[in-house]
Order: C-alpha cells, then structure tokens, then sequence
C-alpha cells in the first residue's frame, strides 16, 4: 500500500501527463462515434424506419473484438493512432447508435401528433419534440460508450502508444505496483467522466420528464431489441 | 522450434518463424495467403481452438454466478444494487491490467485467464437476466397464482421462459465480449488467437497481425450468429409474434 502511494508521490507528472493523453485519445474516439453514430440514430429514429439496419450495424460493430482491430491495422498501416482509434470508434458506436435510435423512434406518438397539430414543421418536431424527450436515453448510450472507451484506451500502448497504457503494458519498468497505479487511474477517469456526464444528462432533460433509475447505472442492460436478428 | 534453432544457427537474419521459402514472407508482406494456408493447421487452428475453449469456460462459469446472483436479487431486491455495482467495477478495469494483475494472485495460466474474462461476463448476465424477470407482466403472474403455481412453478413454467429472450441477448454480448477480451489474454501467456497477435508486436511479421485479426472476427460474427440462431428455436413464440422489438 505505501509503495502504491509512493508511486503516485515519485511519478505524479508522469500519471499526469499519461491521464491527459489517455482522455485526448478517448475523447478523439468518442467524438467520431457521435460524428458517425448520433445523426444516423436519430434521423433513422425519426423516419422510424431502419431498425433493422441500426439494430444489425450495432450488432456487427459489438462482434470486432478490439485487439483484432488494432491487430489489422497493425498488419496493413504500421503504428499509427489509427489503429486505437478504429477499435474505440467500433466499440462506441453500438450503444450511441441503440440508444439514439430506440430514444427518438420511442417518443411518445401523441405527443408527436400535438406538435404537428400546433403548425410544427419536421425539422422543429425533432428539435423541439423529440430530440428532448430522448436525451436521457441518449445520453446513457453516450456513458455507455466513454466507459468502454476508456477501459480500452490502455490498448493504445500496443497500436502506436499514448496515455496510461504505456505504463499499464511496462511492467519491467514500472513494476506491478506502477501497472496498479496506472489502472486505478484509468478506472477513476472512467468513473469520473461517467459521472460528469451523468451531470450533463440531468442538465438536459426537460423538467417534468422523470429519469428511470435503471438509466443511471454505469452499463445498462443490453436491450432485447438486439436480439432481432 | 528446434527447427527454428537449427536455422538461426546457420547465421544470417531470419524472421522468427518464417523459416522456409515463400518470397512474401521472407519480404514480410502484408498478407501471406501460401504462407497462412502452410502454417494454419500448426500456427492458429490449435489458437482457435483455445479461444473457443476460453470463451466457452467463461460465458459458463459466468452464466452460473450471474444466473444464480440473479435469482437470488430477484426474490430479496436488496442486493441488486451491490452486485450491480461489483460488476461495473470490473467493467472499468482495463482487460491488459487484469490479466498482469491476477497474474500476480494466481499466477500464469488458464485460472488467471477465466477467472478475469469470468469477471468481465457477469454485469452483463446479470443485469439481463434481472431484466428479463421484471419484464414479465403483473397479470402474467397473477394469472399464474390464480392457477394455483407454486412460486417454484412459476419460476420455471412462467418467468424463465419470458425472461428468457433477455437473457439469451445477455449470453450474446458477453459472448462476443469475451471473445473480444480472451485476445488480450496473450499477453500473460501465448494462448488463444491473441498469441500470434502478440508474437507479431515483438517479431512484426503482417501476416500475423492480420490473419489472427480476421480469425478473431469472424469468431466473434459466428458466435453471434449461432446465439441468435440458438435464440429462435429457444422462444418460438417470439417468431410467432413477428420478432421482438
């Protein structure tokens, strides 16, 4: 135990340094699955058509594992941050893609029926409408994906380095009680932004619209939608 | 390996394992195809084999626990939120940090392997099954008690057969989960189909990277498929209703 803490004392900028790269190359990931992902839920969900094709694209994306990505990237680029990034984006997809999918093609009809009866055009329906009432769920598929991403981050020391996966795969180096330490510092950085993001989901959601506990924990169960083949 | 000693005791630089012929190996191509097809029988099938055997212990083992963890939350409420919260720890952790640091709990070999992949499948199983239990309508059970089922009965005959859609999504993504995380289990020690992947860091050779790579995902999409295939014969009247949504 004290020499956990000693190696926090005599290593801090360095877990400082490698926490920064880690959620640089964690937020890259995220932010192309919500580029790739997000618009595609949401308009599929709208149109409330292709549910078959989001529920299938989340279902192909869950079957790469990781490493196989990084590996082939390997085998055809060399080392490159592409490689790490591929593998994130994969496994962020899936929930963001679910999730944004299920949330906007679930809005209550009725609701969807008044604000086309009030003079809304499509555009304002999903803006005003239905996009507000799906943020909660959104918003979990999006806590979903950081957790994933960052618990997987470390994997980056393997495809071309960065961030505390250096330290995590250097046993030699840092000893078991530096791999330790550094995976206790991946594990708060994921709980950490899972919580900021939590804060961020109750900021979003209307007044009046009651967040289901179930949506609060740190991986929700897998919908059975997924299995529909 | 002798084979491979008696080579590097010739001299001259030798890429591990690329012994023999093969222009595309020698010049370490991207893809070997005469390579792969030559080494498959001896270099991955019998790494196939051992992920499949490890995917197979976990999602077993794990099932058990969660399965029987489940069970036991669904009739005292009380400790879901301990399990739950247990198992979202694990989910946290860095597979490549688990495995090194069971290592130094269990040591090298296939306990330290399951016991980590066992802990990555139980939040999922879990909370799938728990869902799949509470998702049985009310009337469902009432009915069922005015027909006079025990609480045994009603388990059996009534809420496992409904939950069980849930539970089978949860045994597919934990199957596809380890099968992705039981690649990174190589790295302790050179089993399963992360193996090659490992050797290829250290020797660079491509055509390890990604044959191992594309033998991974193709596991993982048959697995996937032969779950939801498993799926459907399992609840009929799902295929019945038009599939669930």
């Amino acid at each position: 135990m004290s020499d956990l803490l000693n190696f926090y004392v005599d290593n801090a900028s360095l877990l400082l340094e490698k926490s920064v790269a880690t959620l640089s190359i964690a937020a890259l990931g995220l932010a192309i699955a919500l580029l790739l992902a997000l618009p595609s839920g949401v308009w599929l969900g709208h149109r409330h058509a292709g549910s078959f094709l989001s529920i299938n694209i989340s279902n192909a994306f869950r079957a790469l594992p990781s490493l196989a990505l990084i590996a082939i990237g390997l085998g055809l680029i060399g080392l490159s941050l592409i490689n790490i990034e591929l593998a994130l984006v994969a496994l962020a997809v899936p929930p963001i893609l679910t999730n944004s999918y299920t949330a906007v093609d679930g809005v209550d009809p009725d609701a969807v029926d008044a604000a086309r009866g009030m003079g809304m055009r499509d555009r304002q329906v999903l803006t005003k409408v239905e996009l507000p009432l799906s943020w909660p769920l959104i918003f979990a598929g999006i806590r979903t994906a950081s957790v994933y991403i960052i618990a997987t981050t470390p994997l980056a020391a393997l495809a071309g380095g960065g961030g505390l996966g250096d330290i995590i795969v250097n046993q030699p180096t840092y000893h078991l009680v530096g791999v330790i330490a550094a995976t206790i510092v991946v594990v708060v950085l994921a709980f950490a932004v899972d919580g900021l993001l939590g804060l961020v989901q109750r900021a979003v959601t209307p007044r009046g619209l009651a967040l289901p506990k179930e949506l609060q924990t740190i991986v929700p169960a897998a919908d059975t939608a997924t299995t529909a083949a | 390996m002798i084979a491979a000693a008696a080579v590097l005791a010739q001299g001259g630089p030798v890429i591990p394992n690329f012994g023999r012929g093969d222009e595309c190996a020698r010049s370490n191509g991207k893809f070997c195809l005469h390579w792969f097809l030559d080494n498959f029988d001896n270099r991955f099938l019998p790494r196939v084999v051992e992920h499949i055997e490890m995917t197979l212990i976990a999602v077993s083992i794990g099932f058990v626990i969660a399965f029987s963890a489940a069970l036991l939350v669904h009739r005292w409420p009380r400790g879901e939120l301990w399990f739950a919260n247990l198992a979202s720890i694990f989910y946290t952790i860095p597979s490549i940090a688990y495995f090194q640091i069971m290592v130094a709990v269990t040591g090298i070999g296939w306990t330290t392997i399951e016991i980590a992949l066992i802990s990555y499948t139980l939040l999922i199983l879990f909370r799938n099954t728990l869902t799949g239990l509470h998702g049985v309508p009310p009337e469902t059970l009432d009915a069922a008690e005015g027909m006079g089922l025990t609480r045994r009965q009603m388990l059996t005959r009534v809420e496992l057969p409904l939950a069980m859609p849930a539970i089978i999504a949860g045994v597919r993504v934990a199957t596809v989960t380890t099968i992705s995380l039981a690649t990174v289990a190589a790295f302790i020690t050179p089993l399963g189909l992360g193996a090659p992947i490992f050797s290829a860091i250290q020797t660079g050779a491509n055509t390890d990277f990604i044959a191992a790579g594309v033998l991974a995902i193709l596991l993982a999409l048959i697995a996937d498929l032969v779950i939801v295939v498993a799926q459907r014969l399992l609840s009929p009247w799902q295929r019945a209703r038009g599939g669930a949504t």
